[in-house]
């Protein structure tokens, strides 16, 4: 990664510094984070890699801290990141909506571990499902990635740090800690070819700027603190200019505008990835690092004739409720397979409730160990 | 240097819709509000270069009426927030308005870690000793023995004093006085911006329609008369009969100190890891 003529070499990478390396190659050049296993390797590496480019890192003093110096920071004009797991997450969930609230860019990494509390701080889990999507108070969208390779790791992170740029708001990237510490070899992307989101410059004088312009593209064009426009941000509910409101019609301008950015651009958002679903009369629905055993069983089941396919949603909020309820139209059983007590399989029932005559199985583990695909492929035979 | 006069002050300020501002007929924070403006005028110190940040609590509501890159961020946090400014742009003046609950309460840890740091920025501690906003509850600075909604029999609470806790924490530039003291109070915050280093300016101020109506302090006058009296120097002080020493609060510039800057120990390192032509073979 450091060298030019070696990104294009097959490395062997974790996930963690996948992760690393993905927030700079996605242009990431401010990072506060605070020490938390599991995802600790990515604050390690970052303040390896970004004081000799120029970058900064600071150690926080707890999670607060460093959510509240990224979104500082970010208003400041850099692309920033933090990285943390469970108890740091909640932690930060009053930054995240802040982030959410006053439209600020930042990326922030949650390596799950094994809760609630302190839980098994070196156990995976995907029990932050529903965190990532509702920790913080009050209504406000979230974007949430979760990658199931260290490949992925690379991609997604950048993929989060240009969906952060472009949609101006907080984007959450979810791993697990096998994720995150499991090697594989990837070849990287030669930096060139990435994609990068880069904030637009207003070019309208400081007396005409609106910080939270109403834009049906939502590519408004945003100012950085210390280049002439001197806007005022505040969690408060605000105006277009970022003045604090208590008008009704102002403050469900705001609301609208934060809802629709993401809910009007769902299909820029939406990643998904089918798997042996054109015949299938069984479907499995699986995130992370269970749709690894998910595919794995997938296969084991085709060999023994059973028309088994897989789900697997890489863009975890905004869900895809429609795309799912396309695929799934034609299964007879969905089998949700996730590390928590049923947190995706209550979406599933949601959103699949208008077909009564199907059966949703929930395949569901939360003893710190991971599901297996053995485990998957006798949900997968009981069912017949 | 400007000469400075109301309309200066009137150029610092929005005027589009945000006056009348919310603080309560007799409070302080106008009166540091305009001692800040005098300072950041009288330095002559570009409104693009300076940010001004607050959390939450009457005095953070300050930033908003301010012509300056203002955040007004969340409760307790918002040194942290200034931290992240001043990383990504460190030339620019970050100052943080902030009050003795949110700066001292829910936001201790990051005023004793930003001090440890010693990172370049200027905290203007509003201390009225009470939580106004919310009504009166007590805070970490409302004296032993006195009432507040949340304690009707007194408080029981023993207090934090700001500047010690600011200079044991490592602050490199301590200075308390009085919205009484306004013209010092605008000379000591002109130093807290120039110092180059974590520096804190307390200033005792008056509440008097939470703390003053709960615990008899008189009207505003009132308070602003025993601000004069019990806020003194060290020299008055020392003066005193130590029987006559209850009630008084120290004013001036209690530390002033250089010390390696945050920012620039970062950019220290940041230079010295930049490849010497020499370096290319990697030697």
């Amino acid at each position: 990664m450091t060298k030019k003529n070696k990104e294009k070499e097959m490395v062997l990478l974790q996930g963690n510094q996948a992760i690393a390396y993905g927030a700079l190659a996605a242009g990431v050049n401010f990072f506060a984070g605070y020490p938390i296993t599991p995802s600790t390797e990515i604050a390690e590496i970052l303040s390896l890699e970004l004081p000799k480019r120029g970058g900064s890192f600071i150690q926080m003093e707890d999670e607060i801290a460093s959510i509240s110096a990224i979104i500082g920071g970010s208003l400041a004009g850099a692309k920033t990141m933090t990285a943390t797991s469970g108890p740091g997450f909640s932690l930060m969930q009053e930054g995240i909506g802040f982030a959410r609230m006053t439209e600020t860019p930042c990326v922030v990494v949650n390596v799950m571990r094994a809760g609630p509390s302190t839980g098994l701080p070196t156990n995976p889990s995907q029990g932050d499902i529903m965190q990532s999507r509702w920790g913080t108070h009050g209504d406000s969208p979230a974007i949430v990635l979760y990658p199931n390779s260290v490949k992925e790791s690379f991609e997604l992170t950048i993929r989060a740090v240009n969906l952060a740029e472009k949609y101006r708001t907080c984007v959450v990237l979810l791993s697990d800690e096998v994720l995150g510490h499991m090697r594989e070899a990837v070849m990287l992307p030669d930096l060139d070819d990435v994609n990068i989101v880069k904030r637009i410059k207003p070019n309208v004088p400081p007396e005409w700027y609106k910080h939270y312009k109403n834009n049906p593209k939502y590519r408004t064009p945003v100012a950085n603190f210390g280049e002439g426009y001197r806007f005022h941000v505040t969690g408060l509910a605000h105006d277009e200019l970022g003045f604090p409101t208590n008008k009704s019609e102002e403050v469900d301008e705001m609301m609208d505008r934060l809802d629709n950015k993401i809910k009007h651009h769902v299909d820029d958002l939406i990643q998904i990835e089918s798997f042996m679903m054109d015949d299938a009369t069984t479907a499995i629905l699986a995130v992370g690092i269970t749709s690894r055993a998910a595919k794995a069983a997938v296969l084991m089941a085709r060999k023994l004739g059973k028309r088994v396919g897989l789900i697997r949603p890489l863009t975890i909020w905004p869900f895809p409720n429609d795309i799912i309820r396309k695929y799934f139209s034609e299964v007879k059983t969905i089998i949700v397979a996730e590390l928590n007590q049923g947190q995706l399989y209550l979406v599933i029932k949601r959103i699949m409730a208008y077909k009564k005559k199907r059966r949703i199985v929930p395949l569901l583990r939360n003893d710190g160990e991971l599901i297996t695909p053995q485990q998957i492929l006798d949900v997968i035979l009981e069912g017949k | 240097m400007e000469k400075i006069s109301q309309k200066t002050i009137h150029k610092y300020l929005r005027h589009n819709k945000h006056f009348p501002h919310v603080w309560c007929p007799g409070c302080s924070n106008g009166i540091v509000l305009g001692a800040t403006i005098r300072a950041v005028a009288e330095l002559g110190l570009k409104k693009d270069d300076v940010a001004m940040v607050s959390g939450i609590g009457c005095s953070s509501r300050m930033p908003v009426y301010v012509d300056l890159n203002t955040l007004h961020s969340v409760h307790g946090r918002a040194i942290a927030y200034a931290t992240g400014i001043k990383m990504v742009k460190p030339k620019m003046n970050v100052c943080i308005v902030t009050g003795d609950g949110d700066a001292t309460a829910i936001g201790g840890n990051h005023l004793i870690h930003a001090a440890r740091r010693n990172i370049d920025l200027t905290v203007i501690l509003i201390n009225n000793n009470i939580y106004g906003m919310t009504g009166g509850q007590f805070s970490p600075t409302t004296p032993t023995g006195d009432i507040a909604t949340t304690t009707p029999y007194g408080n029981i609470d023993p207090v934090f004093d700001i500047c010690e806790l600011a200079m044991g924490a490592g602050a490199t530039f301590v200075a308390r006085t009085s919205a009484y003291h306004a013209i010092e109070m605008k000379s000591f915050i002109k130093q807290a911006f120039v110092h180059d280093g974590f520096s804190l300016v307390e200033i005792i101020s008056a509440c008097p329609v939470i703390y003053g109506r709960l615990n008899r302090k008189g009207d505003a006058p009132e308070m602003m008369r025993n601000m004069k009296e019990n806020v003194i120097t060290a020299s008055a002080y020392e003066k005193l009969a130590p029987e006559n020493r209850e009630n008084k609060v120290i004013r001036g510039i209690l530390r002033n100190v250089d010390k390696p800057e945050y920012t620039k120990q970062y950019a220290k390192l940041v230079e010295s890891l930049k490849p010497k032509a020499e370096d290319s073979n990697g030697n």
